[in-house]
């Protein structure tokens, strides 16, 4: 007798914006897995269209509210490629320091409030406070010295409001940044304590081969610039990026799946993908800290992606630190970015992985067509795939113990469903 | 000893930065939490409880048939509601929709267009049901944020002001970007609570609050057309975060 089992996780939990998974068993064989997304589309490749070039980053911030800085950075690149202008060092390091924070608020909120609850069995980081008050304490104070940085250079910590095209509108003083220095010289003791306690988690024996792609920088870990880089050797400019990279809308599914034009595969961008390709820029004390804690050279646990987060964490403090050490006030605080008709391409590290824009500019500056490609747009292909493997894997489990542990499977991705612009809704098949 | 309050936050379309302003309570929340009954944060956790709710934080716009019902749902559910953010206020940038044909727009995304169930409009909760309070901002000042819930907690009314940003830039002492620089500056249509941050940073206030309490918008527009600002300009300027607010929206062409 066929005996057909049907799962269906309504509402993901602590995963930003929303969204839902479907697993079809048949006779204990996983026959679908489908990452539902039911996020309602709000289009903003459309209406960027007749917009000022210049109004961009503001527009473009409001796609995420976790990771802001990530799309105004994408977008200033964007536009400074097609104006044919690059920014001074100092409007480079600054923009740098201010990604950090961004990387520091992100990632401790998804490895301590969101993530970390799951290895210890809790529903929440709410719940996980109540046993555990000094750690979500001290995880709230770092999360906050990231926002602090984000605040004194942005403005506020979400959707900054002192980004424009060719730089910054203000640099803000030495004075002004002073106490987040002290802030965040403490918190980087704390990021090295919990480099080592998150890979003390009791965590699940799962690997999987990824392809792993990533910007790389010749110099240090790519964040705010770089080549894209992949475990097979791909190194190409942001203007290359739709030669090597196909969004696909694949049948039975929720989205339009990036893909790898040369494979057809499906790929992996994050922070699994920048430790595997990057780990040597890493800055002594972030490696150190890696090391101790007995993080393998490339990590293909999805699981573990606790731990690389804590040491990028780290790793942002010290980067953050090391150019405010040497940081002086500027002005004029931005580069002129003078219109053309050109089309520009321009890509950065979100904490999720590669974002890559694309603008085609009047030569008026006006934005005639617009193209965005989120991170969590990239993964989703990956993500389904590597759930057909888990799935298997504990499809003996009970039906309410499985669903848990498939959340949990989606939610060490750190999947951010706002961001995905290109999510389509899924008819629902029930088999 | 009385029961806790109890808390639901709910997401509709948005960046998810309005939810991100309560966990950016870094000092306050674990004392909040410990107060209140959080029993509906998706973001947060994953206790999702179908009851009823002292007040619900609404966050996003109403821009699928699916939550047109799922609002009402929720009103149903909830002795308070409280709209927050420029989405569930006003209808968010996304309701730059409502000045387009929205078929346009889901062709120019979405290699399918038939798989898109999407409303024409994007709207605020007020649109739908009873709001018994809207904070504006995108994103909100998290401290008018906590400032609200502890309000409606306590049942009293929230302390929140409804000057322009203009009042804001006189309490910082800051020099008038568009008198003394002739930067185009929404500020003074514009409602308080960033604490006049973009002339603090030297650039002019793109209105990200929305309408201040009964703006003079044709004033303005007047004059930053005698300064030079192009009529497009001036419409870009208005057709934005805050577009379909009515003082707004009839200067958004």
């Amino acid at each position: 007798m066929t005996r057909e089992r049907n799962l269906v996780t309504e509402y993901l939990a602590r995963v930003e914006g929303e969204g839902a998974m479907e697993v079809r068993l048949r006779d204990g064989q996983v026959e679908d897995v489908k990452l539902r997304i039911y996020e309602p589309p709000r289009f903003f490749e459309a209406f960027l269209r007749g917009r000022r070039y210049t109004e961009v980053p503001d527009i473009t911030a409001r796609i995420c509210g976790i990771c802001p800085v990530a799309y105004q950075v994408s977008s200033c690149n964007a536009m400074e490629d097609a104006a044919g202008v690059a920014v001074t060092q100092p409007i480079a390091d600054l923009r740098r320091i201010l990604y950090c924070g961004e990387w520091v608020e992100s990632h401790a909120l998804h490895v301590f409030m969101l993530h970390a609850p799951d290895f210890l069995g809790y529903g929440s980081g709410f719940e996980m406070a109540r046993d555990h008050r000094d750690l979500v304490e001290s995880a709230l104070r770092l999360k906050k010295a990231g926002n602090e940085l984000m605040r004194v250079i942005g403005g506020r910590e979400i959707h900054p409001i002192n980004v424009r095209v060719g730089g910054f509108y203000r640099a803000p003083t030495r004075a002004e940044l002073a106490p987040v220095v002290e802030q965040l010289k403490e918190a980087r003791e704390f990021a090295r304590e919990a480099v080592a306690w998150t890979a003390s988690l009791p965590c699940p024996d799962f690997e999987e081969e990824f392809e792993f792609v990533a910007l790389r920088h010749p110099e240090v870990y790519a964040i705010e610039s770089g080549r894209l880089a992949s475990s097979s050797g791909l190194d190409i400019g942001p203007a290359e990026y739709e030669e090597h990279f196909a969004e696909d809308h694949v049948p039975h599914s929720t989205a339009l799946h990036s893909r790898l034009r040369s494979t057809g595969s499906a790929y992996l961008c994050g922070p699994l993908a920048r430790y595997a390709l990057n780990r040597e820029k890493l800055s002594p004390l972030a490696l150190e800290a890696a090391d101790a804690a007995g993080l393998e050279r490339v990590c293909r646990n999805p699981f573990r992606s606790i731990v690389v987060r804590a040491v990028e964490i780290l790793y942002a403090i010290d980067e953050a630190l090391r150019l405010l050490e040497g940081y002086e006030p500027f002005d004029p605080a931005a580069v002129e970015v003078p219109p053309r008709a050109a089309t520009g391409s321009g890509w950065s590290e979100a904490p999720r992985g590669a974002l890559w824009h694309r603008y085609r500019i009047e030569e008026d500056g006006t934005i005639a067509e617009a193209k965005i490609v989120p991170p969590t747009s990239q993964n989703q292909a990956r993500i389904e795939q590597s759930m057909y493997g888990f799935v298997q894997g504990h499809a003996d489990l009970p039906d309410d113990e499985l669903h848990l542990r498939c959340e949990q499977a989606v939610r060490a991705y750190d999947p951010c469903i706002s961001c995905a612009t290109h999510f389509l809704k899924l008819e629902i098949d029930r088999g | 000893m009385r029961a806790k309050p109890s808390l639901a936050v709910w997401k509709f379309a948005s960046c998810d930065g309005c939810q991100l302003s309560i966990l950016d309570c870094e000092e306050e929340l674990l004392p909040l939490a410990g107060e209140i009954d959080i029993a509906y944060f998706l973001e947060a956790g994953r206790a999702a409880v179908e009851r009823e709710y002292d007040v619900s934080i609404v966050e996003g716009s109403v821009t699928t048939p699916h939550d047109a019902e799922r609002i009402r749902e929720i009103r149903a559910r909830s002795r308070r509601l409280i709209a927050i953010g420029a989405c569930a206020t006003a209808g968010g940038i996304q309701a730059l929709r409502n000045f387009a044909d929205v078929d346009d727009f889901v062709s120019v995304v979405y290699a399918s267009p038939q798989y898109i169930s999407t409303l024409q409009e994007s709207t605020p909760s007020s649109d739908h049901v009873l709001v018994d309070f809207e904070l504006q901002g995108c994103p909100p000042n998290k401290h008018q944020v906590l400032e609200v819930i502890n309000a409606f907690l306590n049942e009293r009314r929230p302390a929140i002001g409804s000057h322009s940003v203009c009042v804001e830039c006189k309490r910082r002492g800051n020099v008038c970007v568009m008198v003394a620089h002739g930067t185009p500056c929404l500020g003074p249509v514009t409602h308080a609570g960033c604490g006049a941050l973009c002339p603090t940073y030297n650039r002019g206030c793109y209105g990200c609050f929305g309408p201040m309490e009964d703006p003079n918008a044709d004033s303005l527009a007047a004059w930053m057309k005698t300064h030079g600002v192009e009529e497009r300009d001036v419409v870009r300027m208005y057709r934005a975060f805050y577009a379909n607010a009515e003082p707004f929206r009839s200067h958004a062409g």
